[in-house]
């Protein structure tokens, strides 16, 4: 049962925050209670078992789910490890007989990998940090005390709630080269003349801003819209950060006579680490999916300006049949997402935080 | 609202214009979040001269106006909205039951050990789907046919004479195949989501009752369930959203045209050759409409699902 309260004292940190007063004499009465119970039901048989008595009682709960998720995702990615390493290509079933990394070497000596490849750390790094900056700028902004604080901060979280293929549909209208918003609104600021001279590519012949196929422009494009549609979410973990600050800190600024801007430079923003570390995390592998932005946008072809390597593992795979390539592919991109999260989940667990 | 009062607080409400500059930085914030979704309600209502014409945020006139975008969007999703819906609503209770189940099993009932499950139920909340895309085709269109195949025409042999065939082509098969896998990777968000709450619950009741002997099973019905509505109308809804508007999945996993989904209709729709911006922008709206409708209603347990990430 010392378990018990030490769980109970070094997890769920978040929310325990919230109630921690009276919980506390909770944790005391429950840790005499578990002692009780340790005495009274330690009888020979449970003594005996070769694991404790409470893995055999909860395993009813969680093993069948676990299984059953376990094999869709752990199944499916170690089949997908086994895949790649075969020749599998067009109709029929996968044949299993000669296994190598022949599709790995293929990877490296294909320029539309490394191109897919770096699109994708591209996004994956701007999209995040721009993300943050302007989640954290608008999570400060709704932090000022304001009127109709739930109205801004639903609407700001609205695009979120919407499917890729819509945000897709609607981004491709504000984009369009002769009739979108974004080229109106420079035409009646008569500006368009001067961007495209500004944007245009080497080579190309328009007078208009074709702001998803130029190589230019279109990754920009896709990764202003993702920040549109996902700032909301960042805007949400740091405003949750900034109401665990104590009103203390802000008091003892005001004290020093340090300016607003000092006050959230030097003091609450570094304490807001810890948000940022999990909101960047989500961010990422959302970066990491964002396969039906582009698929709604562009199709499975989107062009090397803004081929991904979820685009691309799909089009290898499903357009082209070439499934063990496919799972090549699939098998780097797990691989980018094992970077991410596994320093992020070794660190939490380090800190007994799970 | 928040606790803090103070004196800082005070002291910058007081300076009047920067109370201004404030909203206004707000107020261009609800423009910027909000100008696609606007843009797109009003093409859907203008005629193919009128969105050409106009600009794109401007009401349609009186002469360019109409619902004929709106009334072909509706007529090609309608049959992709049902199977959205059929698809995830069991998809949703499923995944939200088990992550209950599960999160109780690792939470509330404490062993040696479990936080190596729990690393593993974490990891896969962030997989990148393409990474089990080919071996759920494979799954679902070839291994598993194949064994039911077998199965049933072995033990059922005098019945069907050896030619059943799994039904791979039926949509709604597919549909329940599509449903069953979005079940299986929700679980482990959904588990997260009770997870944290459960680990706020406090153990005094549990241990009393456990006192009481009542077993693991009792306990979850009679204290956790009841314990965890709440938390169930967050995983619902966040869930909900979740695999309505997945698309990937649907893809490669549903070909009956009869039976794709709202996501996949409004990529066709979108990705046509020729585009009437105001039949699309119609389309995205329409697809749109249960999550936003879902959204507007339950805005706050939405939030709290994203924020549980």
């Amino acid at each position: 049962m010392r378990e018990i309260l030490s769980r109970l004292l070094a997890t769920g940190g978040r929310l325990r925050s919230a109630v921690s007063r009276d919980e506390s004499d909770g944790d005391q009465l429950a840790t005499d209670g578990g002692a009780t119970v340790k005495t009274t039901r330690g009888d020979s048989l449970r003594n005996s078992l070769p694991v404790e008595w409470e893995l055999i009682e909860s395993a009813p709960f969680w093993l069948p789910p676990v299984l059953f998720a376990g094999f869709f995702v752990y199944g499916a990615i170690a089949w997908n490890f086994l895949l790649s390493l075969t020749d599998y290509s067009g109709l029929g079933g996968a044949q299993y007989e000669t296994f190598d990394f022949s599709m790995y070497t293929r990877l490296l000596n294909d320029g539309t990998f490394w191109q897919a490849a770096q699109n994708t750390v591209v996004l994956l790094v701007v999209f995040t940090v721009l993300c943050l900056a302007l989640g954290l700028f608008v999570a400060i902004l709704i932090d000022q005390q304001i009127r109709f604080e739930n109205t801004f901060r639903t609407i700001y979280l609205l695009p979120m709630s919407l499917s890729f293929v819509v945000t897709a549909t609607m981004w491709a209208w504000v984009y369009n080269a002769r009739n979108g918003v974004l080229n109106q609104l420079l035409r009646v600021f008569n500006l368009e003349g001067a961007v495209v001279g500004l944007l245009r590519p080497a080579g190309v012949n328009a007078e208009v801003i074709q702001w998803l196929s130029w190589n230019t422009t279109a990754l920009a494009a896709v990764i202003f819209a993702l920040i549109w549609q996902f700032s909301g979410y960042a805007m949400v973990v740091f405003l949750a950060g900034l109401r665990a600050i104590p009103t203390e800190h802000y008091e003892a600024a005001r004290v020093d006579g340090a300016s607003a801007v000092r006050l959230y430079a030097r003091v609450i923003i570094p304490q807001l680490r810890a948000s940022a570390v999990s909101a960047s995390v989500v961010l990422m592998v959302f970066a990491l999916k964002a396969f039906d932005f582009i698929y709604a946008l562009r199709g499975s072809q989107p062009g090397a300006n803004m081929d991904i390597l979820a685009t691309m593992m799909y089009r290898v795979a499903f357009d082209s049949l070439q499934w063990a390539y496919g799972s090549a592919v699939a098998i780097v991109l797990f691989a980018l997402a094992l970077l991410v999260i596994g320093p992020y989940l070794y660190s939490e667990y380090r800190r007994g935080e799970l | 609202m928040s606790i803090r009062d103070g004196s800082f607080i005070e002291a910058l409400r007081s300076t009047e214009n920067s109370r201004i500059g404030l909203y206004a930085l707000l107020l261009a914030g609800i423009a910027f979040y909000l100008f696609p979704v606007e843009t797109a309600v009003m093409t859907m209502f203008k005629t193919e001269s009128a969105f050409a014409r106009t600009l794109p945020f401007a009401p349609p006139g009186a002469d360019g106006f109409t619902l004929e975008a709106l009334s072909t969007a509706w007529n090609t999703l309608r049959p992709g909205l049902l199977n959205s819906l059929l698809m995830a609503v069991p998809a949703t209770i499923m995944s939200a039951l088990l992550g209950s189940l599960t999160a109780y099993g690792l939470t509330t009932i404490s062993w040696r050990g479990q936080v190596g499950v729990v690393v593993l139920i974490i990891a896969g909340i962030f997989i990148p789907y393409q990474a089990v895309l080919v071996p759920l085709a494979q799954f679902w269109f070839q291994v598993l046919p194949g064994l039911l195949n077998g199965f049933v025409n072995t033990v059922f042999g005098f019945i069907t004479g050896g030619n059943w065939q799994y039904p791979s082509r039926n949509g709604y098969v597919q549909l329940l195949q599509l449903s069953i896998t979005h079940a299986a990777y929700g679980i482990p968000i959904c588990t997260l989501l009770f997870r944290s709450y459960y680990q706020s619950i406090s153990d005094e009741m549990i241990e009393a009752a456990r006192l009481d002997g009542a077993s693991a099973f009792s306990i979850y019905r009679n204290i956790i369930l009841p314990l965890s509505l709440p938390m169930f109308a967050v995983t619902l809804i966040y869930q909900f959203t979740q695999v309505y508007n997945d698309l990937l999945f649907a893809l490669v996993l549903v070909n009956e045209p009869a039976s794709q989904v709202a996501t996949q209709r409004l990529a066709a729709l979108t990705g046509g050759v020729v585009q009437s911006f105001n039949t699309t922008m119609a389309g995205a709206i329409v697809a749109a409409l249960p999550t936003l409708l879902v959204y507007i209603m339950f805005g706050e347990q939405f939030a709290k699902g994203v924020a549980g990430e």
